[in-house]
C-alpha cells in the first residue's frame, strides 16, 4: 500500500439545503494534496452543489443553508466569520461553460491579480504570460493578447479560464464539468492539462464522464441522491467497487 | 375558406396600423419642412445657424439666430445628464445587485411610475420648491435658471435611465459574475469592473433615451428656467430653450410671417436632433442585445 498524501480539505457531516429542500446528506470526504479527486454521479445527485461549497459559491443563492463543516488545512472555511473572498483566492474554480469576460485575453488573466490589489504592471505582465504558458495556451494567443477573449474557440476559452484561475495562484482548483461543452480534442487537451497541474495544485473535478474520471483522477467519490455512496482510490473503485450501486453506475446500468 | 379570409383580414388590419404610424411620422416631418422652408426665403440658413441673437420683434432689423436657444437646450440637457447618469446607473446597480428581490419588486415599478408624473407638476415643484432653495443657496434672483431646469429634467429622465439600465445589468450573463467572484473579487468590484462594462451599450442606450426625453421636454423648462431672450451666460442665469421658445411664441405670432416660419424651422431642428439621438440609442441597443445572444 502506498502512503496516502496529506489531506488539504475535509468535509465533515455536510448537510445542504435550498430553502427547505435538502440537497446533500451527511457528506464526509477528504481531498488529498497534489491529487485529482473526481466526483461522479448521475444528474441531480448533488455533485455540482457539493463542489460549489468548497469555495462558498453556494452563497450566491439567498436561500442556501449549510450545516456541518468544511476545512482547508485544518481551518474552517464555512464558519460565518470567514470572508468568502479570502477562500476564493485560495480555492479557484473553472466552470462548466467557458466564461471568459468580454474583455481582451490579457485583461481576462490580469483581472484576478488586479482585484487582489496587484499594481505592478511588470509583475502582472509576467504572471499573465506564465499563466497562459501553464494553461498550454501561450503559443496560440501569443500574438493576439489584446484581441477579445470571445474570439477564441470554446476549447481555447476554457484553457483561458484555467489560465485566469492559475494567475492568482490558488492552492486548490475546482473543475465543475470543465469539458461538458467541449469537443473530444479540446477535452483531451484539458485532461492533459489537469494531469500536469496536479504536480503543483490540489484538484477536484466534477464529471459526468466515467472514462474521464478513470483517466485523470487518483480518488473518486460517487454521489447518488445527495449521499456519498462510495469514496476511495480510483483504481479500486473502477475495478472492485464495494457498493452495488457504484458498480451499477460505472458499468452503465443506470445514470 | 372562411378561415383564410379571416387571416387575410387580420393581416390587413395590422398592415394598415403599421403603415399609418409611418405615414403620421412622415406627415409631421413634411409639415414641419413645408412650413419651415419659406422662412429661408427671407433669412439665410447661415444667419439662422450662426447669429447669436434671437430677436424677432426688433424695431429695425429682426434677427433669427438659433444659437442662444440651442445653447440653452444643450446646457439644460447636458446639465440634467450630469445629474441623472451617475444617480440613475447607481440606482440601477443597486436594484440589480444589492437590493433583495423583495425591495427590487417594489422599487422598480415605483421608479417606472415616476415617469408618469405630468411635466407641469414637475415644473410646479421647480417654481415653488427648487427655485427658492436655489435662490437662497446661490443668491440668484428667483432661482428660475438653467440649474433648476437641469435638476428637474434629471428627475424626469431618471425613470428611463434606471429602468433600462437595470434591464441591461440584469441581462449580463450570471457566468460573468460567478467567474469574477470565484477569482476573489468582491461584489463591488464585480459590479464595477465586470457587470457595468458588459452592460455598457445597454446603459449607454438608456442614457441616450433619457437625453431624448430631456431635450424634447417643454412644460418643465418653460416653467423653471426663467425664459430670458438672451445668450445664456451661466447655469445660474435664465435660459430660453428651443422648446420653450416655440411654446411661448407660436401662440402670439402672426400667421405666415417670417417669424412664424422660423418657429417651424426651430421645431424642425429639434425633430432632427431628437431623431438622431433616438436612432443612435436604438442602434446601440440592438448591438447590445445581439451581442449577448
Amino acid at each position: 500500500m502506498r502512503m496516502d498524501k496529506k489531506i488539504r480539505m475535509k468535509a465533515r457531516k455536510v448537510e445542504f439545503f435550498y430553502g427547505t429542500t435538502q440537497i446533500l446528506h451527511g457528506i464526509d470526504l477528504d481531498i488529498f494534496e497534489n491529487n485529482v479527486t473526481a466526483i461522479i454521479g448521475p444528474s441531480g445527485c448533488g455533485k455540482s452543489t457539493f463542489i460549489r461549497l468548497l469555495n462558498r459559491m453556494h452563497e450566491l443563492v439567498p436561500s442556501a443553508r449549510l450545516k456541518g463543516e468544511i476545512t482547508l488545512d485544518g481551518k474552517s472555511i464555512t464558519s460565518a466569520d470567514v470572508d468568502p473572498v479570502e477562500i476564493r483566492r485560495k480555492v479557484g474554480m473553472v466552470f462548466q461553460k467557458p466564461n471568459p469576460f468580454p474583455k481582451s485575453i490579457f485583461e481576462n488573466v490580469a483581472y484576478g491579480l488586479e482585484v487582489n490589489g496587484v499594481k505592478d504592471r511588470h509583475f502582472i505582465e509576467d504572471r499573465v504570460v506564465s499563466s497562459l504558458k501553464k494553461a498550454a495556451l501561450w503559443q496560440e494567443v501569443e500574438k493576439r493578447l489584446h484581441d477579445s477573449a470571445l474570439s477564441l474557440s470554446g476549447g481555447q476559452q476554457q484553457r483561458l479560464c484555467i489560465a485566469r484561475c492559475l494567475a492568482i495562484e490558488p492552492e486548490v482548483i475546482l473543475f465543475d464539468e470543465p469539458c461538458a461543452s467541449l469537443d473530444p480534442i479540446s477535452t483531451h487537451k484539458v485532461e492533459e492539462l489537469i494531469l500536469e497541474l496536479k504536480k503543483d495544485y490540489t484538484i477536484v473535478i466534477v464529471t459526468h464522464n466515467m472514462q474521464q474520471a478513470a483517466r485523470v483522477s487518483d480518488h473518486t467519490g460517487f454521489f447518488y441522491m445527495g449521499k456519498l455512496v462510495e469514496f476511495g482510490r480510483t483504481e479500486d473503485m473502477f475495478t472492485r467497487p464495494r457498493e452495488k450501486r457504484t458498480e451499477d453506475y460505472i458499468t452503465g446500468r443506470f445514470g | 375558406m372562411q378561415r383564410r379570409h379571416k387571416e387575410k383580414l387580420i393581416e390587413l388590419i395590422f398592415l394598415f396600423n403599421g403603415v399609418l404610424v409611418v405615414l403620421v411620422l412622415a406627415g409631421i416631418f413634411l409639415l414641419l419642412l413645408k412650413n419651415a422652408l419659406p422662412a429661408f426665403k427671407e433669412v439665410s440658413v447661415v444667419h439662422f445657424l450662426t447669429k447669436p441673437i434671437w430677436n424677432p420683434d426688433a424695431y429695425d432689423q429682426a434677427t433669427y439666430g438659433l444659437l442662444p436657444m440651442l445653447v440653452s437646450t444643450l446646457m439644460v440637457t447636458l446639465g440634467s445628464l450630469v445629474v441623472a447618469i451617475p444617480l440613475g446607473v447607481g440606482t440601477a446597480a443597486y436594484l440589480s445587485d444589492v437590493a433583495s428581490p423583495r425591495v427590487r419588486e417594489i422599487a422598480k415599478p415605483v421608479v417606472e411610475i415616476l415617469a408618469g408624473i405630468p411635466s407641469v407638476v414637475v415644473g410646479f415643484l421647480g417654481i415653488v420648491l427648487l427655485g427658492p432653495v436655489i435662490s437662497k443657496l446661490t443668491g440668484s434672483y428667483n432661482g428660475l435658471n438653467a440649474l433648476n431646469g437641469s435638476i428637474l429634467l434629471a428627475v424626469m429622465a431618471l425613470p428611463t435611465i434606471i429602468s433600462l439600465s437595470e434591464d441591461a445589468l440584469a441581462s449580463v450573463p450570471r457566468a460573468y459574475e460567478e467567474a469574477s467572484l470565484a477569482l476573489g473579487a468582491n461584489r463591488w468590484e464585480t459590479v464595477l469592473r465586470v457587470k457595468i462594462p458588459a452592460a455598457a451599450s445597454g446603459i449607454l442606450a438608456a442614457c441616450m433615451l433619457g437625453m431624448g426625453r430631456a431635450i424634447g421636454e417643454t412644460m418643465t423648462v418653460l416653467m423653471a428656467t426663467g425664459n430670458a431672450a438672451e445668450f445664456p451666460r451661466s447655469f445660474l442665469g435664465p435660459v430660453k430653450t428651443m422648446t420653450s421658445t416655440i411654446a411661448i411664441e407660436l401662440g402670439e405670432v402672426a400667421y405666415y410671417t417670417t417669424h412664424f416660419h422660423m418657429l417651424f424651422a426651430v421645431g424642425l431642428m429639434l425633430f432632427i436632433i431628437t431623431f438622431i439621438i433616438n436612432l443612435c440609442a436604438d442602434m446601440i441597443f440592438h448591438r447590445h442585445t445581439r451581442g449577448l445572444a
